[in-house]
């Protein structure tokens, strides 16, 4: 099949990552999932299935959660990127990873950014009273982060070594620690 | 991908113009259109940027509606307060779709262009009329658990994927759209989608440079909402049958009802059979089994989606009764 006589123009573009801009010479196409591991050598964040049905490349747009595999790159020009790698450092590890460390949420770890990533944005969310599937009433501004609730607001991010009920558990310990 | 010219819309009239070059396509969230455009399902030359412009807002509208820009995410939308109390149906439905990642990043207008997940529509292997007009469906004769059993043709048997226009079409929104010159005009939502007949590929009544702006709900009608999905997995999964319901009582008597189905037609489903047979009558068992009856008279089954007509039947009847049970 011939390809469409388009001009491929590469975008010059501003990109914020973990508070840290950098200027990007991308093909329109690229996704910010590629962008960020190609281009910038964040590799913490993950590809799974490139589709969005993983959740292994989740990361933060302005403090909300979403599958960076599917957005452009050029299309977030301006806004504020957090990766795993933004969150904690080894030596200073963000709560929810010190919590999958403590509850061993992960067997081969793959898809542990991303789980990190969305439960990141999951506990704002709560916080912010959105409600969820399970929520009883939706009008409810009160949320209880049950298991059920974490089950349920976590969907978007699979583990195939199941290590599902250690994640809920490291996601609850955190959210109680907030709590406390 | 196919390689596109990608550009940032600074206003509506600008984006409009911008569709006039020939292969080009608006992209909001793009959860679904990238996902489409990996596969080479889609096949744009030009992107045109719709994601910045100033339709975010949820607003009241003097008459005691809302009225909810089409660039508002799915999650702000489910989240709104207002949503919440007065159109409970729209939250629920909006939660019951996609993932958390995904609703914070598609938005209100792209949820209702969302293309279907026909398995065959995502096989470029595969003839489908939709993807490919001529070429055939490969879900008739195939395998077609997923699929339509209301509102199908010889040509395609591909549900609607939304959760949340469902919700809308039991509330009689209407589509806010924008044309070339500035031409603004309104669509009930009833009126949008196109059933496939012998077009398949040709979903809604929107022009080719038209963009959707909004999304306006009326006031709530009388009654009690309930949303009910009913899917392979509890979550993250579309619906096999899933039914929109608003319904008034007095005294045990119907005196208002509103019914829709999604996963079950080419685009959400407003049953008027359902709602004639539950007017007036009291409000028990047998008469939501008279209106599950109703709604499925015209049914077909393709063979491995024949479980559905009875299954949207016991949904219909068990959201019946709950709606009834709430207050």
């Amino acid at each position: 099949m011939q390809l469409v006589d388009v001009d491929i123009a590469k975008h010059t573009i501003e990109l914020k990552v973990n508070g840290r801009p950098s200027n990007l010479v991308l093909d329109p196409r690229t996704s910010l999932l590629d962008a960020l591991r190609e281009h910038l050598h964040l590799t913490g964040t993950k590809k799974g299935c490139d589709h969005g049905q993983c959740g292994a490349c989740t990361v933060l747009l302005n403090g909300r959660r979403i599958n960076s595999c599917l957005t452009l790159a050029v299309m977030h020009e301006g806004d504020e990127i957090v990766t795993v790698e933004g969150l904690g450092s080894p030596q200073a590890l963000h709560p929810l990873q010190a919590a999958f460390v403590e509850r061993d949420g992960f067997q081969c770890g793959y898809c542990t950014s991303g789980q990190i990533c969305s439960a990141v944005g999951m506990l704002a969310e709560v916080k912010a009273g959105w409600p969820s599937h399970v929520t009883a009433d939706v009008a409810s501004q009160q949320i209880e982060l049950t298991a059920e609730e974490i089950r349920e607001r976590m969907s978007g991010n699979i583990c195939r070594c199941a290590a599902y009920p250690n994640i809920v558990a490291a996601i609850r310990d955190v959210a109680e620690g907030a709590r406390r | 991908m196919r390689p596109f010219i990608y550009e940032r819309a600074t206003d509506a009239r600008a984006a409009i113009a911008a569709m006039s070059t020939a292969g080009a396509k608006f992209i909001s969230g793009g959860t679904n259109l990238l996902d489409l455009m990996k596969l080479e399902i889609e096949q744009p030359t030009h992107l045109v940027d719709i994601s910045r412009l100033a339709f975010k807002d949820i607003e009241e509208l003097p008459d005691g509606g809302l009225r909810i820009g089409a660039q508002a995410s799915n999650s702000d939308t489910a989240a709104d307060r207002r949503v919440r109390t007065r159109y409970p149906l729209l939250s629920q439905a909006l939660v019951a779709g996609a993932s958390g990642q995904l609703r914070n990043k598609a938005s209100v207008g792209g949820n209702l262009l969302q293309r279907t997940r026909c398995p065959y529509f995502y096989d470029t292997a595969s003839a489908c009329n939709k993807r490919n007009p001529g070429s055939g469906c490969s879900a008739i004769g195939g395998l077609n658990r997923s699929h339509a059993i209301l509102g199908g043709s010889d040509a395609c048997i591909a549900t609607h994927p939304s959760d949340m226009a469902v919700a809308m079409t039991v509330l009689d929104a209407q589509i806010e759209l924008l044309g070339a010159n500035q031409a603004a005009r309104r669509v009930a939502i009833a009126d949008f989608y196109r059933l496939p007949g012998d077009t398949p590929h040709i979903e809604t009544v929107l022009g080719p440079n038209e963009m959707i702006t909004g999304v306006v709900l009326p006031p709530p009608p009388p009654g009690r909402q309930v949303y009910r999905k009913v899917r392979d997995r509890a979550s993250y999964a579309f619906a096999l049958v899933s039914v929109a319901a608003i319904v008034a009582t007095d005294g045990g008597t119907i005196t208002s009802a509103r019914v829709g189905f999604g996963g079950v037609a080419p685009k959400p489903w407003r049953s008027v059979e359902a709602e004639a047979a539950l007017m007036g009558r009291p409000a028990t068992m047998a008469t939501y089994r008279d209106a599950a009856e109703a709604a499925m008279t015209h049914a077909i089954g393709r063979g491995q989606n024949d479980f559905k007509i009875e299954l949207a039947k016991r949904t219909l009847c068990r959201t019946l009764a709950q709606v009834a049970q709430v207050g």
